[in-house]
């Protein structure tokens, strides 16, 4: 085998380039010893989890005890405890599916308890044919399945704060999760309905206490939006719409309607509070963004990540989450020293549209400071902007769709703190203890 | 004559064979075709939304003094005294532009439409007892809020007319990005 030369590790602060690391490690295994003497029963490392039988069968599977820590933290409204959010904490998984009882949650009044029989989803409005399905019959319809993310247009909004807020990743990040969702293509239920000339939108309206309405244009609808009954092969959660949510890849997660029960066809959106009022982002210049559905590309390192203590010298492999709502992601370039170079990250296949994908690249750490980052750039050229950037483009109102560059600072002793590297050229106070909680008052 | 006869049969075997040979089954599945056909009624029951044009209003009137006494009632708990200062969102009292450090996105400063009030409350609040409102009543509720904001007078009342005519100062605040509207 050709030795490479080694890789410039000074130059990117520790960073090594993939494919090194593998011709290194297949030398090392080359070289392991193989033993000679046979080994007698007491010679043999047996646990005592081998030598009795073990508990019995479940029902229904739960995670590992000492793995109970790893759940989604709750904000809610104190004054309207079913209004608020819950995250997925991204700092403590990996992959890219979102087991289904750590999905995101994000509910305007509580979750409806809703059975199959007592559903019905209706389309109505500019269509020949006004139409109510039952569960059952949809049950009847080819189905499709699409592995791809939802994400809160809210999600990350922390960042909008001049301090960086010190708090694990997924409980600043993770307003998103992805899974495999299964359902009837809402283009078919259309079809059948028989769309007026003249149709351009629809409003998709919730069975929950907030009977949340939301419009999305007839265009995006007809393209890849599904009915959703599963998720992650089992019939959707509660908490995430059942019987049945609207799925629409790629956009805001409002749009993704749960507890879907009526579809009505129209000529304009309903401008509804959700579209108007919230979900909306005012600009430094006082005027608002509206329908902004898609979200931008967006990566961010899970692990290591703040509130985390790199245990000793020596390998690491960094690995995070990228995603962009246009499509695929087509690279992750990963920074030690703050965005001054950058390597490739290796992306773990597959590399899906509009869906979350893994990136992993090997670090040493021999106790330098670090700051460590990611940036996106998907199969259209869209790339993740800086901080900076992303600030002078917007201003700091907008509240949704954060995506700036996110960096993790390593100190000598192995801290992780969340920072902004560039904070006096962004107007920001780079308080190295930020907010320690997050005060937020859901609405 | 005989041949011609017998030639007419073997064009008319020809045939046959070739439709024969090109012909297949459609293979395509038949949609499901299960949906139920809503009646007039339960169209009617699905008109809740309101359009900013004013469509879907539905008959009723309500006085800012009304709207008070509810707002008293039902609202004050979240929404704070005057609309402001409660664990709810910020509804009036705004004292900062848009383009202030710390801007204030009220009702008055920043909601575009004012059928999304009407059609917001009806649907959604109070939160503890959503649809409980009469129609009257929301108009009554949506008066108090304007008047908060210093759309409406404290003796005004308020109906589907009225309401439809209102224009709210940030009306041209929005640029659609992904699609627009008007």
């Amino acid at each position: 085998m050709n030795e490479r030369p080694p890789a410039p590790d000074q130059a990117f602060n520790g960073l090594q380039n993939r494919r090194h690391f593998l011709s290194k490690a297949a030398a090392v295994l080359s070289a392991i010893p193989v033993g000679a003497a046979a080994a007698s029963r007491e010679d043999l490392a047996i646990e005592s989890s081998q030598t009795s039988p073990g508990e019995l069968f479940t029902n229904y599977g739960m995670p590992a005890t000492e793995q109970r820590h790893v759940v989604r933290w709750i904000s809610n409204n104190d004054a309207a405890p079913g209004n608020g959010i819950s995250w997925t904490p991204l700092h403590e998984l990996d992959g890219v599916i979102t087991p289904n009882g750590l999905h995101y949650e994000r509910h305007h009044n509580g979750i409806p308890a809703i059975t199959d029989d007592q559903h019905e989803l209706t389309i109505s409005g500019m269509v020949e044919r006004p139409l109510a399905f039952d569960v059952a019959a949809l049950l009847r319809y080819p189905r499709q399945s699409r592995i791809c993310f939802i994400e809160c247009g809210g999600n990350s909004n922390a960042a909008w704060r001049k301090k960086p807020v010190q708090t694990p990743a997924g409980f600043f990040h993770g307003l998103i999760s992805c899974s495999e969702w299964t359902g009837v293509p809402l283009s078919d239920l259309l079809e059948e309905s028989g769309l007026k000339t003249g149709a351009t939108w629809a409003v998709a309206e919730g069975a929950d206490a907030f009977s949340l309405t939301m419009s999305i244009p007839l265009d995006k609808l007809l393209d890849d939006c599904l009915v959703a009954m599963f998720q992650n092969g089992e019939r959707i959660r509660p908490s995430q719409g059942y019987p049945m949510r609207l799925l629409v890849p790629g956009w805001e997660g409002v749009y993704n309607v749960k507890w879907l029960k009526n579809i009505v066809l129209s000529d304009k959106p309903a401008m509804s509070r959700n579209e108007t009022s919230r979900y909306t982002e005012l600009q430094a210049d006082g005027r608002a963004r509206q329908f902004t559905f898609t979200m931008a590309p967006k990566s961010l390192i899970t692990n290591p990540s703040a509130e985390m203590a790199l245990p000793a010298h020596g390998f690491y492999e960094l690995t995070g989450l990228a995603w962009s709502g246009h499509g695929r992601v087509a690279k992750v370039e990963v920074s030690a020293d703050g965005g001054q170079s950058w390597l490739e990250a290796e992306l773990n296949a597959p590399v899906l549209p509009k869906c979350m994908t893994r990136f992993r690249i090997p670090w040493h750490w021999s106790g330098q400071t670090a700051v460590l980052q990611s940036r996106v750039t998907d199969e259209f050229g869209n790339q993740q902007p800086s901080r900076k950037t992303l600030l002078e483009r917007h201003g700091r109102h907008g509240y949704f769709h954060y995506n700036g560059i996110v960096s993790w600072a390593v100190d000598t002793s192995g801290r992780v703190t969340h920072t902004y590297p560039d904070a006096q050229q962004s107007g920001d106070e780079n308080d190295p203890f930020g907010d320690l909680f997050m005060d937020d008052k859901w609405d | 004559m005989g041949l011609e006869i017998n030639h007419k049969y073997l064009k008319i075997i020809f045939y046959f064979l070739v439709f024969l040979l090109l012909y297949e089954p459609s293979t395509q599945a038949a949609p499901p075709d299960l949906g139920r056909a809503l009646n007039d009624r339960e169209q009617l029951s699905l008109q809740s939304i309101l359009w900013p044009d004013g469509a879907n209003l539905p008959a009723g009137d309500g006085s800012v003094a009304d709207g008070e006494v509810l707002y008293r009632n039902k609202c004050i708990a979240c929404h704070g005294p005057q609309g402001r200062g409660g664990a709810g969102g910020e509804l009036a009292g705004a004292q900062a532009e848009l383009t202030a450090e710390q801007p204030d996105q009220t009702i008055g400063t920043y909601w575009p439409y004012a059928t999304t009030l009407f059609d917001f409350v009806r649907r959604a609040m109070p939160l503890n007892q959503p649809w409980s409102l009469s129609d009257s009543e929301v108009y009554a509720v949506v008066a108090y809020l304007l008047h908060l904001n210093g759309l409406l007078r404290p003796d005004d009342t308020l109906d589907a007319t009225r309401l439809r005519a209102l224009q709210m100062p940030n009306a041209n605040g929005f640029d659609g990005i992904e699609a627009s509207w008007p």
